[in-house]
């Protein structure tokens, strides 16, 4: 059983709140995931410096579809493969589609273009004492103001 | 429809696309013969060598101009070898193009050529945890049939695009490529047997998608004047070539990336890439889309033809349904969409695919396309788009 978490990969996510990790340029105030730090990317911007943020957590799904084939590697497979869905999430503030795989339970037929999603940590695979996590899209049925 | 622009195609040539597991540069030397003995030129007489790499050959890949050369047998011709992913080819012929134009080479080779592995394309291998082409697979799992697939699901939601339309894009192109000899797949399908073939990724289907082929693909290109000098004849002519990247913002999440750019800061103006791929050869070439008698344009999936449709202008936005099912894009119809079975019947072959969309269309414009031939062909556009933003689209014209 493992008995640590942690996030698969440095800088894109924090599992504890959970939320995506962005950069926001301190000149034109660009937005982006994943978090660039070098140099600002709006053409019209020159800014090298960068704020840290967290990304909104609920958004409207664009597009999905799911992967019902096993993908190659670096992808790490549940033996036998599980089929899972992939959403891609538009975040209104930011103004950003972002890509995740959909939560655990959830296929095609519980999506709809339009849907409200919010993001949620799960494993994505695990070895002897670890579990890796990624962020997810989880779908909202009811409107999340309503 | 020639230009001040405007390249002589001299030749062109094809080694068949297919599985034949051999080393890709013998598919290259093949069809750059084959291209050779149809310009009339001999290689010795070639100036200049554009090669498209392909990056799942080793080294050899990466240097293709200079390994193709070398194949043919050393001259001491200038070369370049360029990588654009899918978009390869037109980068090799921009290149040999704008040495034609900058008067520095009258004669030229492109050559693209691939041998292609099984399955998935996959990242190249390592531990690379800085590249979103290793990541997206890595944390989504994302293959390039995902990206595909969030396209077509995108088009039923907001177009009422239906199975069956996507169904009868793969049964059109596989009708057109019945009879073409350089085709992989020269079967004809139904759409219940696209329907009852496998899910990839929903809603795209085993047959819908594009599969991964070897082949090789080559033209001889020239000055105008060398054409008119050497006797050629109501050549066929490339009047504009353009590979543009997109603009920022670029707010369709594109192959492999996990996001879009911010569309906040600065608004999004004019067409998306990839409706602004075509917009810029037909600006180049100074004609519209109503010019157009054919097109051969990228249909990794069927329900990306129909994306196509409206990116080069053949209908507007959320018209493409319309515009397969009245006929107009099949062989017979006003403007036939990938005559040569496309995708569908060939499989990509990466640095080849758009040297030989343009192959088919110099071969449609002179009337060699036999078995599927559209009558009367004048301007034919290509349009293709690389991983991480390169733009491929020629424009040829007799």
């Amino acid at each position: 059983m493992a008995t640590k978490t942690q996030a698969a990969v440095d800088g894109f996510f924090d599992p504890a709140i959970p939320a995506l990790l962005g950069t926001k340029c301190t000149q034109c105030a660009t937005v982006f995931f994943p978090a660039e730090e070098t140099s600002c990317r709006n053409p019209y911007c020159t800014a090298t410096t960068f704020d840290h943020i967290t990304l909104s957590t609920t958004g409207t799904i664009w597009s999905y579809t799911d992967a019902q084939y096993q993908p190659p590697p670096p992808f790490v497979p549940a033996d036998p493969h599980v089929p899972f869905a992939i959403a891609a999430v538009e975040l209104a503030e930011e103004g950003i589609v972002v890509l995740g795989q959909v939560a655990a339970g959830f296929g095609v037929a519980d999506l709809a273009v339009g849907m409200q999603a919010e993001l949620v940590a799960e494993t994505l695979y695990s070895d002897d004492d670890t579990d890796y996590l990624v962020w997810k899209w989880r779908p909202v049925k009811e409107p999340a103001n309503g | 429809m020639a230009n001040d622009k405007s390249v002589a195609v001299l030749g062109v040539g094809m080694h068949p696309w297919g599985k034949w597991g051999k080393n890709f540069v013998e598919y290259g030397v093949a069809a750059a013969r084959i291209a050779l003995d149809d310009a009339g030129v001999e290689w010795k007489d070639i100036q200049y060598v554009a090669g498209a790499d392909t990056i799942r050959n080793g080294y050899p890949g990466f240097i293709a101009g200079a390994t193709f050369a070398q194949a043919l047998g050393w001259t001491g011709a200038q070369v370049s070898s360029s990588y654009a992913a899918c978009a390869s080819g037109a980068a090799a012929l921009a290149n040999a193009r704008a040495q034609i134009l900058a008067g520095l080479v009258d004669v030229a080779l492109v050559v693209g050529a691939d041998t292609t592995p099984k399955g998935f394309f996959a990242p190249v291998g390592g531990d690379r945890k800085d590249d979103p082409d290793w990541l997206r697979f890595h944390l989504l799992g994302a293959t390039n049939p995902t990206y595909f697939a969030l396209y077509a699901r995108r088009r039923m939601a907001l177009y009422g695009a239906t199975d069956e339309d996507f169904a009868q894009v793969k049964v059109k192109n596989a009708l057109h490529g019945l009879n073409n000899p350089n085709a992989r797949y020269r079967k004809e399908v139904t759409i219940d047997e696209v329907l009852a073939s496998p899910m990839v990724a929903d809603p795209l289907r085993l047959l819908e998608i594009c599969a991964t082929s070897d082949g090789g693909a080559a033209m001889v290109v020239c000055s105008m004047d060398y054409a008119k000098a050497h006797g050629y004849d109501k050549v066929v002519t490339v009047d504009a070539v353009t590979t543009v990247t997109p603009t920022f913002p670029n707010t369709v999440i594109e192959m492999p990336n996990f996001s879009t750019d911010s569309s906040k800061t600065v608004a999004q103006a004019g067409p998306t890439f990839r409706a602004s791929i075509a917009h810029a050869t037909y600006e180049q070439a100074g004609i519209g889309p109503e010019d157009v008698s054919l097109a051969e344009v990228y249909d990794l999936s069927s329900a990306l033809e129909l994306d196509w449709y409206e990116d080069i202008g053949l209908c507007g936005e959320g018209e493409a349904e319309n515009l397969l099912r009245s006929g107009a894009t099949t062989l017979g119809g006003r403007v036939p969409v990938n005559p040569s079975g496309g995708l569908a019947c060939f499989g990509e072959a990466i640095p080849a695919q758009a040297i030989a969309q343009c192959c088919e269309v110099t071969w449609q414009l002179r009337g060699q396309a036999t078995g599927r031939q559209v009558e009367g062909a004048k301007v034919g556009v290509t349009a293709n788009q690389g991983l991480f933003g390169h733009g491929s689209s020629v424009l040829l014209s007799r």
